[in-house]
């Protein structure tokens, strides 16, 4: 495949487009097809079976990102080019829904695309989630795909995308924001013949599916950033390393890699160049640990997944002891843009010291909750209440969760804090893969650190003790406090674990595991000493033994 | 100023580097490890998971060191040394963290010193002594764990296991049996003989005793002895790894 034939499918695609009347397109991303987006698609594509006139194209597409209105259903018109959406969509309104293709807009469903939470965002990552099948690779090509690839292998040295991806500032998406171009000149530069590159697909914090969601979207895109970064740092065999509970995402980066190897952008001798480029899919049985990059690539490697201390990192000593890269599933989606429309481009959007958008989930006590692409330093508050659209029911805003079990909670004085790595790191949380939990006044902060330490707990690997006894413990004491149990004695104690957990546990899951209880002790410490009885009606530890018993 | 190179096995140069370990100057090579280096000045350095002649492990956080300009402390074990390097071994800091994990260890599982037949020759219990945790603050947690007595020599008490995987090590890396390995997570971990069968009916099992020797505590012990007369002899270890490692 060559840019010319590259071309020519786009030109097909736009030629049947066309053709078409309408363009239906149904989210078939996992979200909307657990509350029925499947019954929908088929009464939609049954109704388009039976119309004579024809010209009606019903598309099953990914992600459309306001998952908590799915199913999501959106018509294009091509003569004039409208675009209307709908929500809340069941397969009794197929037939209505469908009738009104070229009448007026069905109100009853109506999303309105103006409302902040489309209009806020600008995407990348996401510019083709909810727009295309992500079963279709032409659909991925028509779109764009696939060329920066190809004129990066056919026209460009390893060194000028290594440059472009420098340039672009970006840092990795996968929680620690490492900068991308620096890990990858760190591979690119080590002798060693054989050199890996791996996706970490293996999200796993609660509350958070951006992975799946862009997996489930646009596969074709994590593939072409994974080709990209093999080409740099000069490497031909990849791994995508994906937790088997995405079963859909799975299903469809096996379809995807099967078509781009079909269509010769995988493989050997891509683009009629000497550039291999295999990838292979490892599914994770489901431990959270697996996502630390150590522990990923001995599960990979069939051991136990269980970390090893850094130093040596992965990029100088990784998979079998080679050098490899590793990247989470958002940083590898960000290459093909960055390559196509140049590093430079990609610096202008975002801050000065995070560059680019970044993908959030959206959860929890939130009016629209689903999947959003923001610029670096927009404001918490313009996340919390103009796209997520404030809090339901009248309540008052509590607390937003970022990053995970690893994250912390911020409270309403720190909502016109700009949405940056270190920003967030200096306010006691962290950005992490992108989740975001929104908490309103019924809350309770102890509860939320409570919950966040028993998973750390149960996902624990056991190897080092500060994390396989420290957790415990900590969760025993915050259960404890939340009971009404514990004393102050109880709470100097839990601080002091926390402190030794982070400080002395081997991987990043135990160092980060106080995080959620730090930051719920730094800013809501009230709900804590509320809940502790006075020293002086201290439940005693031992009986007392005395001589007279 | 980093030294000249010397030569350690044939084709192999190691370079020799400056360092200073508790404000003392010392020489080392690059490929050593902080604990190796320390050892070598007779700076004691807490550890229980580590044992020469064994793989690195990195798991008990006791041998944890200071190095300035690093964020967070590091195990002495897996850290190499490196030109210029500032570490400080016993600081208050770290003695607390020390004192605190051993409490974590000694609450995990049930490690009654009196009753226990490796008492007077048990590392858990000189390290406590060692680190001066003298008291436990966190709760036991007082789960009861099974005890296996099915092989003809040896047993198992997982209530004295810390999980250091010495004997997992031991009989993977120097007997090559691989009977030894982990099941489970988090506390839920637990040493298992084959796919958790009883030791007595391990088919991988050569009975060469090397797990009950690197055991530091009372987990894996002779059959036959009483209280406080289990003692081990590890220094075989070193000795043969390098002699195996020669071949």
């Amino acid at each position: 495949m060559n840019l010319e034939d590259l071309a020519e499918i786009a030109e097909q695609s736009a030629e049947a487009e066309k053709k078409q009347r309408h363009c239906v397109r149904v989210c078939m991303a996992a979200s909307c097809q657990s509350s029925g987006a499947g019954a929908v698609l088929d009464g939609l594509r049954q109704h388009a079976e039976q119309d004579a006139e024809g010209g009606v194209h019903v598309k099953s597409v990914g992600c459309m990102g306001l998952c908590s209105a799915g199913p999501l259903v959106s018509v294009d018109a091509t003569e004039p080019k409208t675009e209307v959406m709908y929500k809340d969509v069941t397969p009794d309104d197929a037939a209505e829904l469908y009738s009104s293709l070229d009448g007026d807009p069905l109100e009853r469903l109506r999303c309105s695309t103006d409302i902040p939470f489309f209009a806020r965002q600008q995407r990348i990552v996401l510019k083709n989630s909810g727009v295309i099948d992500p079963e279709h690779i032409d659909d991925y090509i028509a779109a764009g795909g696939y060329a920066s690839l190809v004129r990066a292998v056919t026209e460009r040295t390893p060194a000028d995308v290594l440059r472009e991806v420098k340039q672009s500032g970006l840092r990795g998406r996968g929680g620690g924001g490492y900068p991308a171009g620096l890990k990858w000149s760190t591979v690119a530069m080590a002798p060693e013949p054989h050199k890996f590159v791996i996706c970490n697909a293996d999200e796993g914090d609660p509350g958070a599916f951006m992975d799946r969601a862009v997996l489930e979207s646009d596969p074709h895109r994590v593939l072409e950033g994974m080709a990209l970064a093999g080409y740099a740092i000069g490497a031909e065999h990849a791994y995508v390393y994906i937790r088997a509970e995405y079963p859909l995402a799975v299903e469809r980066l096996k379809k995807a890699i099967k078509q781009a190897t079909k269509k010769g952008l995988l493989g050997r001798r891509i683009s009629d160049t000497t550039f291999n480029f295999e990838i292979e899919i490892r599914l994770g049985a489901g431990a959270f640990v697996c996502g630390e990059e150590t522990a990923l690539m001995a599960s990979i490697e069939g051991l136990r997944g269980q970390p090893r201390p850094r130093p040596p990192y992965p990029a100088e000593e990784g998979l079998w002891e080679c050098p490899t890269l590793i990247n989470n599933v958002e940083t590898l989606a960000n290459i093909p843009a960055i390559l196509a429309r140049g590093g430079d481009w990609f610096k202008g959007i975002g801050t000065e010291k995070s560059t680019g958008t970044k993908v959030f989930a959206l959860a929890g006590r939130i009016a629209n909750s689903g999947l959003i692409e923001v610029p670096m330093g927009i404001r918490l508050r313009e996340i919390v209440e103009q796209i997520g659209g404030g809090i339901p029911d009248g309540r008052r805003f509590k607390a937003v969760q970022t990053g995970g079990p690893s994250g912390g909670c911020l409270p309403e004085e720190h909502l016109d804090m700009s949405v940056e790595y270190d920003t967030l790191r200096s306010a006691g949380s962290i950005m992490g893969s992108g989740g975001m939990i929104v908490m309103d006044e019924t809350s309770s902060m102890v509860d939320v650190a409570r919950y966040f330490m028993e998973f750390c707990m149960t996902e624990s690997c056991g190897k080092c003790v500060p994390c396989r006894a420290g957790t415990v413990q900590m969760h025993g004491l915050l259960d404890k406090i939340a009971e009404g149990r514990a004393t102050q004695t109880d709470l100097d104690l839990l601080e002091d674990l926390c402190d030794v957990v982070q400080a002395t546990s081997l991987c990043g899951l135990g160092q980060t595991a106080p995080n959620p209880v730090l930051s719920t002790l730094r800013y809501f410490r009230h709900e804590y000493d509320e809940k502790l009885r006075p020293e002086s009606e201290r439940w005693p530890l031992l009986p007392v033994v005395t001589g007279d018993n | 100023m980093p030294g000249p190179p010397v030569t350690t096995a044939p084709g192999v140069k190691v370079r020799v580097v400056t360092l200073k370990i508790n404000e003392h100057d010392i020489g080392a090579r690059e490929t050593d490890s902080i604990l190796d280096v320390a050892q070598a000045n007779h700076i004691r350095i807490p550890s229980l998971c580590f044992l020469e002649g064994l793989s690195t492990w990195g798991a008990c956080r006791l041998c944890v060191v200071e190095i300035e300009g690093y964020p967070r402390p590091v195990s002495a074990c897996s850290t190499t040394v490196s030109e210029g390097m500032v570490i400080t071994t016993h600081s208050d800091r770290l003695k607390r963290y020390r004192r605190t994990i051993l409490e974590l260890l000694f609450a995990e599982r049930n490690h009654v010193c009196s009753v226990c037949v490796s008492n007077g020759h048990c590392e858990l219990q000189d390290l406590a002594a060692e680190c001066g945790m003298d008291h436990v603050r966190v709760p036991y947690r007082n789960q009861p764990y099974a005890i296996d007595s099915t092989h003809e020599m040896y047993r198992v008490d997982h209530n004295r296991c810390v999980l250091c995987t010495r004997c997992v090590r031991v009989c993977d890396e120097i007997e090559g049996a691989h009977t030894w390995d982990v099941k489970g997570r988090g506390i839920e971990c637990q040493v298992i003989t084959d796919l958790n069968q009883p030791w007595g009916d391990s088919s991988s099992c050569t009975s060469c005793g090397k797990c009950v020797q690197v055991c530091p505590t009372g987990a894996l012990v002779k059959k036959g002895t009483a209280a406080g007369e289990m003692e081990k002899h590890d220094e075989f270890l070193p000795y043969l790894a390098q002699m195996r490692g020669n071949q």
